[in-house]
Formats: C-alpha cells, sequence, structure tokens
C-alpha cells in the first residue's frame, strides 16, 4: 500500500499553494462540472470551494452508478431476489436505494437471501457454494467496474458455472455528458474528469466532448491535491486561450487506456440501443448489456418475464435533473432534507454518498460557498 | 401484507439506532434514569452511587488479531461503568452458545475474560449458560452487565460548557478497521490491531490526579463521531475539532481509502473521549500519556456555540465541514 500517497496528496502546505496561486491567475467564471461522484465527495469532504475564488463555481455531475439507477431497474433486481432459491449479489449502497416499493435492504430482513459485495468476484465463490441455487449478480457501474464483471463472466465460463447470472446496468460517461450539454440550457464551460473511469478509457476518451462543445477538460484525481491542481490547469487554459483535454492524473491514467480490459468488456458486451437515466432522461448508446452469444447468463433475458417494464419517474416535487444541469443546486430545491433524505431519498442526487444532494446534506452548508 | 422489520442498520450505532431506541424502547420503559442516555445509569442505594450497564457482544469474527468476543465483553462493560467516573466491582455474564461450538475455542476465550477481568480488579460473580441447537445464534453471543461504586460524581454527557477541551486518549478505528479487514479477506502489509482495552486504570488516574473531568465516552459503535454528535446534542453546545490533531493509524486509513470509510464513524474498543474544563489539557495529557494503551493520546478540540448540537471538522488548510452522526448499515456485528 502506498500510504504516502495519502498524505502527499493531502498535504496543507500543496493545498493553500495551489489554492495561492488560483487565486491569483483565475481570471474568468469557471463553471465546471466535476462528471464524478467522487469527485463531488472530495470537494465536500475537504471543503475545497471555500478556499477556491468565488470565480470558480463546482456543478455536480451525474458519475454516481447508483444514483442513476432508474427506479424500473431497481424493481428489477427486487423482482429477482424475491423469487424462490435465489441468491442476488451487488455492490455498496446499491442495497440501500429504494425501488417504487422497496428496497433490498428491506427485502433481505424479510428474509430474502441479498447479499453486498466488497469484491465483486465474491460471487464467483457464491455460485460455487450454492449450486442449488440461482445466483445472480446486479452488475453496476461506469467503465471503471465494468471490466470486473467482465472477468467475472470469463471466470464463469471457465468453471463452467451453470447457476450464475448477470444482470447487467454498466453505463458509460461521455454520452450523459452529451446530453446535458446538447440540452443548450447549460451554463458549464468546463469539466474536471472523472479519475477511475479513466484509468480504463484513457483521457482520450473526452476529445471529442472538447471539440464538440468548446469546453476544457481536466482528468484529475481523487485527493484534494489533485483537484485543485487540475483546478490551476482549468485557470492556466482559459488564460491562455487554449480548449483540450488534459491529464492531471498522469500516475495512473494515459491517453489511451488500459486496453486489455478494453478488449475483455468488448469480448463480452455491446452497447445497448438505449438506457433511461434517472434524473436526465433516456440517452441513446449510454450503456451496454451482454452479447447475444452469452444471453444464456444475462438475468434480462433469462428471467424476462418477470421483469417490470414501465418507466417509473421520480417525484415532481424533485429537482435533480436541473441539479445535474448544473442549472440549480441541492438547497434550491424545496423538498431538500426535509422531505428527501438520505434515510429517505425521492431523488438521484440524494441516493448514494456520492451523489450531489447527498453530499451536502452530510458536510453541510458550511461547505457550501458563501455560506462559510 | 407489508409489515415493519428490524433492519441491520437500525443496529449500526448511528442515526437508525437512536430512533429505534428513542421510538421504542424510550416510549414503553419511560423513566428518568433511562432518558439521560448515559454509558451506564448512575442510582442511588441507600448513601451509595453506583453505576449499572449492560452489553451484549456478537462479534464477528469471534477471535480478531489483539482480542476475541471474551476480551471485548469485559472490557466493554468495564468501560461503560468507567465512564461514570465508576470503579467496575460486580459483573455477570451469560454465555449463548450455539450446539457444536468448540470446546477449547470456548476456554481460550473465558481464559482471556479471566484475564481482562484483572486489569480493573472486578469479579464475575453470577452467570447464565445457554445452548441453543445449530443456525439459532452464530457461534457465541455473551451479555456481560456490571456494576461499579462512583467514586468521582458529576461526571455526565450534559456537562458540556463553552470552552471546555476535547481530548481522545488513542488512535480512533483501529477496532473497526481490524474487524472489517479480517472479516472481508484484505491482506495488509502492516498490522492491523483492535485497540480492545480496559479503561479503568486511566480514569482512575485521572480522577486521583485531580483532573476536573466534565464527561467521559468510550467511543464504541460509530465511533468518534457518534459521540462528539451525542455530546453536542446532549449538551446543546457546538464543537469543533482540528482534524490533522485525530491520531488514526496509517493502516486505518488505508482500509478506509479502500471501502471509502471515515476513520471518526470506525468503532473502538479501548479508546475514550475526554471532556475537560480548559487548562487541564496538559496535566491530562501527561497522566494519559503514563499508560501504554493511552500513550498517543491527543487534544483535539474545544467546545463553542458556533453552530449549536453540531460538530465541525476543520482542515489544516482552512477550510471546515460538519462531522454528521454515522448513518445506515455501517459495520453489522462489530462488538
Amino acid at each position: 500500500m502506498q500510504l504516502d500517497l495519502i498524505e502527499d496528496f493531502r498535504n496543507p502546505e500543496h493545498i493553500k499553494a495551489l489554492a495561492k496561486l488560483i487565486k491569483k491567475e483565475c481570471k474568468t467564471k469557471i463553471n465546471v462540472m466535476e462528471i464524478c461522484g467522487g469527485h463531488t465527495h472530495t470537494i465536500m469532504k475537504f471543503g475545497l470551494s471555500q478556499i477556491l475564488p468565488d470565480l470558480v463555481e463546482f456543478i455536480h455531475g451525474p458519475g454516481c452508478p447508483v444514483c442513476i439507477m432508474p427506479k424500473e431497474r431497481i424493481d428489477h433486481a427486487i423482482a429477482l431476489a424475491t423469487q424462490e432459491d435465489v441468491i442476488l449479489a451487488t455492490l455498496g449502497d446499491m442495497i440501500r436505494v429504494p425501488g417504487s416499493k422497496t428496497s433490498l435492504q428491506k427485502l433481505r430482513a424479510d428474509g430474502k437471501d441479498i447479499r453486498s459485495l466488497y469484491s465483486p468476484l465474491d460471487v464467483i465463490k457464491i455460485a460455487q457454494e450454492n449450486p442449488d441455487k440461482k445466483v445472480i449478480f446486479f452488475a453496476i457501474g461506469f467503465e471503471t467496474t465494468t471490466p470486473m464483471t467482465a472477468v467475472i463472466i470469463e471466470q464463469a465460463i471457465k468453471l463452467d458455472l451453470k447457476n450464475l447470472y448477470f444482470h447487467i446496468n454498466h453505463v458509460s460517461v461521455p454520452e450523459p455528458v452529451d446530453a446535458i450539454m446538447s440540452g443548450g440550457d447549460s451554463r458549464i464551460n468546463a469539466f474536471l474528469g472523472p479519475s477511475h473511469v479513466s484509468v480504463i478509457t484513457g483521457y482520450g476518451i473526452f476529445e471529442p466532448i472538447v471539440e464538440k462543445f468548446k469546453t476544457p477538460i481536466i482528468v484529475a484525481g481523487f485527493e484534494p491535491v489533485d483537484v485543485m491542481e487540475a483546478i490551476l490547469m482549468l485557470v492556466r487554459q482559459f488564460n491562455e486561450k487554449r480548449c483540450v483535454a488534459e491529464n492531471q492524473y498522469t500516475r495512473a491514467v494515459s491517453r489511451k487506456g488500459n486496453i486489455k480490459a478494453q478488449n475483455l468488456i468488448n469480448k463480452y458486451m455491446e452497447k445497448r440501443s438505449h438506457f433511461r437515466w434517472r434524473g436526465i432522461g433516456d440517452i441513446q448508446n449510454s450503456a451496454l448489456k451482454l452479447k447475444d452469444e452469452y444471453a444464456r447468463f444475462d438475468a434480462e433475458v433469462v428471467f424476462d418475464d418477470i421483469l417490470p417494464k414501465e418507466p417509473i419517474d421520480d417525484h415532481k416535487l424533485c429537482i435533480c435533473g436541473d441539479i445535474l444541469k448544473g442549472n440549480a443546486k441541492p438547497f434550491d430545491c424545496k423538498v431538500f432534507g426535509k422531505a428527501c433524505k438520505p434515510s429517505s431519498p425521492m431523488g438521484s442526487c440524494m441516493v448514494s454518498s456520492e451523489g450531489a444532494c447527498a453530499a451536502y446534506y452530510k458536510y453541510g452548508k458550511i461547505s457550501g460557498k458563501g455560506l462559510k | 401484507m407489508n409489515k415493519k422489520r428490524i433492519t441491520l442498520s437500525q443496529g449500526g450505532g448511528g442515526e437508525e439506532t437512536s430512533s429505534l431506541i428513542k421510538d421504542l424502547f424510550f416510549k414503553h420503559f419511560d423513566n428518568e434514569v433511562l432518558l439521560k442516555m448515559e454509558d451506564a445509569a448512575v442510582l442511588s442505594i441507600g448513601d451509595y452511587k453506583i453505576a449499572f450497564t449492560t452489553d451484549s457482544f456478537t462479534v464477528s469474527p469471534i477471535f480478531f488479531n489483539g482480542g476475541n468476543i471474551g476480551k471485548l465483553a469485559i472490557a466493554g462493560t468495564v468501560n461503560d461503568i468507567s465512564m461514570m467516573g465508576a470503579k467496575p466491582l460486580y459483573l455477570t455474564c451469560s454465555f449463548m452458545i450455539e450446539e457444536g461450538f468448540l470446546y477449547d475455542d470456548l476456554e481460550t476465550i473465558v481464559k482471556s475474560m479471566s484475564k481482562e477481568l484483572k486489569v480493573s480488579g472486578a469479579l464475575i460473580v453470577a452467570g447464565d449458560t445457554k445452548v441453543v441447537p445449530k443456525g439459532s445464534v452464530d457461534g457465541l453471543f455473551i451479555n456481560t452487565s456490571g456494576i461499579g461504586k462512583i467514586i468521582k460524581e458529576g461526571i455526565s454527557a450534559h456537562n458540556l460548557k463553552r470552552g471546555d477541551s476535547i481530548i481522545i486518549s488513542n488512535e480512533v478505528g483501529n477496532h473497526g478497521a481490524c474487524i472489517l479487514a479480517k472479516r472481508e479477506d484484505i491482506e495488509l502489509d502492516m498490522e492491523l490491531k483492535t485497540d480492545c482495552a480496559t479503561l479503568w486504570p486511566m480514569i482512575e488516574a485521572l480522577i486521583n490526579g485531580g483532573i476536573k473531568i466534565k464527561s467521559l465516552r468510550d467511543a464504541t459503535r460509530g465511533g468518534l463521531s457518534a459521540v462528539l454528535n451525542e455530546w453536542a446534542e446532549t449538551s446543546d453546545i457546538c464543537i469543533e475539532v482540528d482534524e490533522d490533531k485525530i491520531p488514526v493509524a496509517d493502516e486505518v486509513k488505508g482500509v478506509c481509502e479502500m471501502l471509502g470509510f471515515e476513520p471518526y464513524e470506525f468503532a473502538n474498543e479501548g479508546t475514550m473521549a475526554i471532556c475537560v474544563e480548559s487548562g487541564e489539557e496538559e496535566k491530562t495529557l501527561e497522566i494519559l500519556r503514563q499508560f501504554d494503551k493511552t500513550k498517543k493520546a491527543s487534544f483535539i478540540g474545544k467546545v463553542s456555540e458556533k453552530y449549536k448540537q453540531k460538530v465541525i471538522l476543520n482542515t489544516p488548510w482552512g477550510s471546515a465541514r460538519y462531522l454528521e452522526p454515522p448513518k445506515g448499515e455501517l459495520l453489522p456485528r462489530i462488538c
């Protein structure tokens, strides 16, 4: 474990020095969307907006795989887990998120076998140890976690596991960013690119967005020094009238990314024609599915007859869509912190700890601008 | 059809646990002593004041680095009594054992309980044994209850006032991180060990040293964050702590980074938060640092009235945020 990595990238002197440079050099209003929920978390947890000039405003993006999951797909997980002799396995916060009627967590308290995994590979062991049960992996995540699902599929084939199925909810980053910008009413004029997604995809994947919308993008690491340095790089692009995709996270990200992982994904999965994003809506080619030749593993094919098909919208008071476009802040929402809380989320941004509303709720107003 | 059921998050020691306790148990067991919500109840019997408490232990795994369920069962209850300024005297102990449990393992556990009792001098004076069919409990659950004689009156979570100082007795998060790493099979290059320890000797030394203690709390489930938030709420004050003064082991930082936790929310089993009057910090630290288990004690912050009932975490680069009480399904069966 590289612990000095944490210490160095949280070094107070480095952070203060970067804040000073940004303050000195920043001349333009920068409305920067941090695409990834991990960055939202970093910005709020370390109170970075408090030490940045008012010219830099963060707009919190759609990059949290749990938050963007529409209710009807959570209902899929619930329908799958409700069957007899089924073990449903998934990751992290997914278990808490309410569908239209209940959540996986409540279903588990009702006695259904639902496992929350830290390591997705554990699902292989679960399938081996329970040959008489159908084990369904509810796979979620952006490009970061997709290769891991591909590895599990490869293992399942190698081990000839007949009782393991996959419900694929893997989504990709560029398409929703394009959708948000194409709306025409967005104030966003710069991006912080996601760290771990870019490890897999390479930062080159964002070049078309820079080209199309004339918005610079800096792929940055998740530590406070990373984010501060990336903001400085943005400030300098604006000052020098440049507009390119740049890489701050050089210790992990290359332009082309992890080709081996990309090949593995492409071996088993292909683009879905469309996927409905919670808070944003239907976006073409924004998600993956298993290729037809692996349909025997595909929970959406095998259990098709029990899966609900109707889309379910969030409550009409929820303004997550506007928050994601940068046209509103969590505090602008009438139900924020009242009817909508992390324990009973009404909209996507409150759902996972990486969502914008959840981060505002957790770390409080003192992390916001002007409320110091 | 849709019956309400108990969820794991209601046992996590965070906000949901508080609601369950307040909405159900306090509603039906309503009385003045219970509603004080101290680590142990303070009771007057004749001329004596005693502290009385109980705790059940369900930790999984039963054996972990630096301790086991038995050591935890003694230290936990002894510490809860000690937090009221009381010398732990007598404990009761109940074993709920699953059929098929290894005799040798049980003996190892009982031996470590006996060893841990010697640290405070408390005795187990009554007990109960139940063996239940396979599947009824997971290996072994232990309950301990205990009483102690209060030798320093007036220590309470309701006492904090502006200007008071907050001290933490050790690194935070070691127990939670150790259990989690073991349960999730996370291999670490470095050694991660529970902080499980009996804290009575340190508290006795603080009392004998004449330290003006306002409140004591062992930072078990919900960690430092839960303790500070409870204090802020019960005393209707604000607590401001400096992030860089809170000691956290590198190993714990590593586990937190990997799994997305905060060390302040991880359980401890031998680490306490101490609130003392202003000016008592140095003397308190001097006494604590004489003991091996509290030699990393640190003065972490002050009581203020900036944002009432809130805990503020100040970063070393001049920003601040709330340290919210932990929520959700933290880590089940950590103790």
